[in-house]
């Protein structure tokens, strides 16, 4: 209306700003909400964690609920079970993803492009059309009920080739060429030029594997079988299982200590998961 | 590799001109590239070939068999296709997940936009940084601790979902225990965890429009709600497109929230189309029904990654 006399706005904030405020504090308010809920009421002892009204704040935090996770299920066992899984998937992404994304970024060979669409093709494969054939394969290799079960299958990777091809290809030419006039070989190009060029992407690589293996429930669920190969998704919902709604505060307690080593991720690599997550949304 | 033998000899003869060394040296590059292409790719191509390629043909193949794995399987057409239509767990199974993904899906987009525009207003920067933190930090949890504590927050009796609503008058909500409150229960705890990565998408693209645009828009007039329809849609419109198909590819394979939280109930109306391929194959002993329904899945997300190609040429002109 007025913005025809004065083009620029004034400092005093609109009715409009405060709106936009509420909006996004009730947003964040029913996100964090629940979280919050859960971490106090994992510090409430067993039989005071239906009280209500809710906690939101843990005021008197009593650890009991923390001890007895321990006690009701192997937690030990769990957490060393999905950090192997977990870091063994990272690593052997970050790895074989680094490699064949160097080599459609850079070399040249025959069939180069055809063999990438088909990369990329398979993204569009979800895991549960697949998940039988990969079933029977697994226990055919004799590895049915095995944590290998988890890692094997989970180590191609296509995003990540496409996201390391990209991140070869935005690096410079010029470091081959004078690599290859000093007489290096591809092998040592790659090796001690663009591989420690290209951590960053592997970082988001690694970050992104790390994310979704800590996390992921389904393929734990049909391809392990005894509870010594549990994850923890996997242990938590057997214990809330087992427990009922008995001391919802010890099965909060397991899923709080889960949520730790996301949430380091979170604190200190949520740029680089931003980016990644992102990355495919921006071919 | 035998890389450094095949290098261009260290002390040129006097009739090596430099072109010709140049050339000699690309030559030589390349058919060592040729040679070591392979061992780069290796890793990933055999990997892929055993662990999606075979089982996508096994998969295929499996769909027109039945089979236990103990006795042979027998061939049965396309029956267990049939199925999809006929058998009435699989078929409202895939209806629930059709109506998932549509409910699902707008509820997501339209939190996220709304979100998205409204974080671009004046505000002080570490009140944003700690907006965008709070939004984005449901995706780093897992979806099976998530239905845990969401499970104890609609529960009947003492979750605070209903103690809030007690607080205003509304009577205790059988959130769980219907079929009506399940799924919506599935859908918001789905939609809870998920519209941070929509959101993420909108404000990148928001980012990308240029001010002057709007200040333009502005001059002219249009403002507000306007301005929105006018001109931040239109060109937010590959931004969007993109977070549509990805949020409804991603909605088509709903399990853990689902399984978590109500196992499929109460009856069959929490049971998605991934749940069926779960409890037909590891529980039914039906791995031709199962195969067939997940290619059918898969079907679908293949003409969903069509369409948006062809939508991109055809409608979406700001890229």
């Amino acid at each position: 209306m007025s913005t025809l006399i004065q083009p620029r706005k004034t400092r005093l904030p609109r009715p409009g700003t405060a709106l936009r405020i509420a909006v996004l504090l009730v947003a964040a308010a029913l996100t964090l909400g629940p979280v919050l809920w859960t971490l106090s009421t994992s510090l409430r002892t067993p039989s005071e964690s239906f009280n209500l009204p809710p906690q939101f704040l843990p005021l008197n935090p009593d650890f009991s609920s923390y001890a007895q996770v321990f006690q009701q299920v192997d937690m030990i066992l769990l957490v060393l079970n999905s950090a192997l899984v977990t870091l063994l998937i990272a690593v052997g992404q970050m790895t074989t993803a680094a490699l064949a994304g160097y080599a459609f970024a850079r070399l040249s060979f025959k069939g180069k492009n055809a063999l990438f669409s088909i990369v990329l093709a398979t993204m569009m494969v979800p895991v549960q059309v697949t998940i039988v054939p990969v079933f029977m394969l697994i226990r055919g290799m004799g590895l049915s009920d095995t944590l290998l079960a988890l890692i094997l299958p989970a180590i191609p990777t296509a995003f990540g080739t496409f996201l390391m091809r990209q991140y070869f290809l935005g690096l410079p030419n010029d470091f081959a060429e004078a690599a290859s006039l000093d007489g290096a070989s591809p092998w040592r190009t790659f090796r001690s030029v663009y591989a420690p060029l290209a951590v960053p992407g592997m970082a988001i690589v690694g970050i992104l594997a790390f994310n979704f293996h800590w996390n992921e429930f389904f393929r734990p669920l049909i391809l392990t079988i005894s509870q010594e190969n549990y994850t923890l998704p996997l242990g938590l919902v057997t214990l809330q299982g087992n427990l009922g709604t008995g001391s919802i505060s010890v099965v909060l307690a397991g899923v709080i200590l889960s949520m730790i080593p996301a949430l380091v991720v979170f604190i200190f690599g949520q740029r680089t998961l931003r980016e990644g997550l992102t990355a495919g949304a921006s071919k | 590799m035998s890389a450094p033998t095949l290098k261009t000899p260290s002390n040129p003869t006097t009739t090596a001109a430099p072109a010709a060394r140049k050339r000699s040296t690309r030559q030589n590059k390349s058919m060592a590239e040729r040679l070591i292409a392979p061992l780069f790719l290796a890793p990933t191509v055999i990997g892929m070939a055993i662990f999606t390629i075979v089982p996508i043909l096994a998969s295929v193949l499996l769909a027109f068999f039945r089979w236990d794995i103990i006795s042979a399987p027998e061939f049965v057409g396309f029956s267990n296709f049939a199925d999809i239509v006929s058998d009435p767990t699989v078929r409202v199974s895939f209806l629930n997940t059709i109506v998932f993904v549509i409910v699902a899906v707008t509820l997501q987009l339209g939190i996220a936009m709304v979100l998205a525009v409204a974080i671009q207003g004046r505000m002080p920067n570490w009140l944003r940084v700690f907006f965008r933190s709070a939004f984005f930090f449901p995706l780093i949890l897992s979806a099976a601790s998530v239905s845990i504590f969401m499970g104890y927050l609609f529960n009947e009796q003492f979750g605070v979902v209903n103690w809030m609503l007690s607080v205003v008058g509304v009577p205790a909500v059988p959130w769980l225990t219907t079929s009506g409150g399940a799924a919506a229960v599935v859908v918001l705890v789905y939609v809870w965890q998920n519209f941070g990565f929509s959101f993420l998408l909108f404000v990148g693209g928001l980012a990308s429009i240029p001010k002057e645009l709007h200040e333009a828009s502005a001059l002219d007039g249009a403002t507000g709600w306007r301005q929105f329809v006018n001109v931040t849609l239109p060109l937010l419109s590959p931004t969007v497109l993109v977070a549509s198909v990805m949020a409804i590819i991603s909605a088509l394979q709903v399990f853990d929230q689902p399984y978590v939280l109500t196992r499929g109930g109460p009856g069959d109306s929490t049971r998605t189309a991934v749940m069926v391929i779960f409890e037909s194959a590891f529980q039914q002993l039906e791995f031709g029904r199962a195969s067939a329904i997940g290619l059918v899945l898969m079907m679908l997300i293949m003409a969903i990654t069509a369409l948006q190609f062809r939508l991109s040429r055809r409608f979406v002109f700001y890229q």
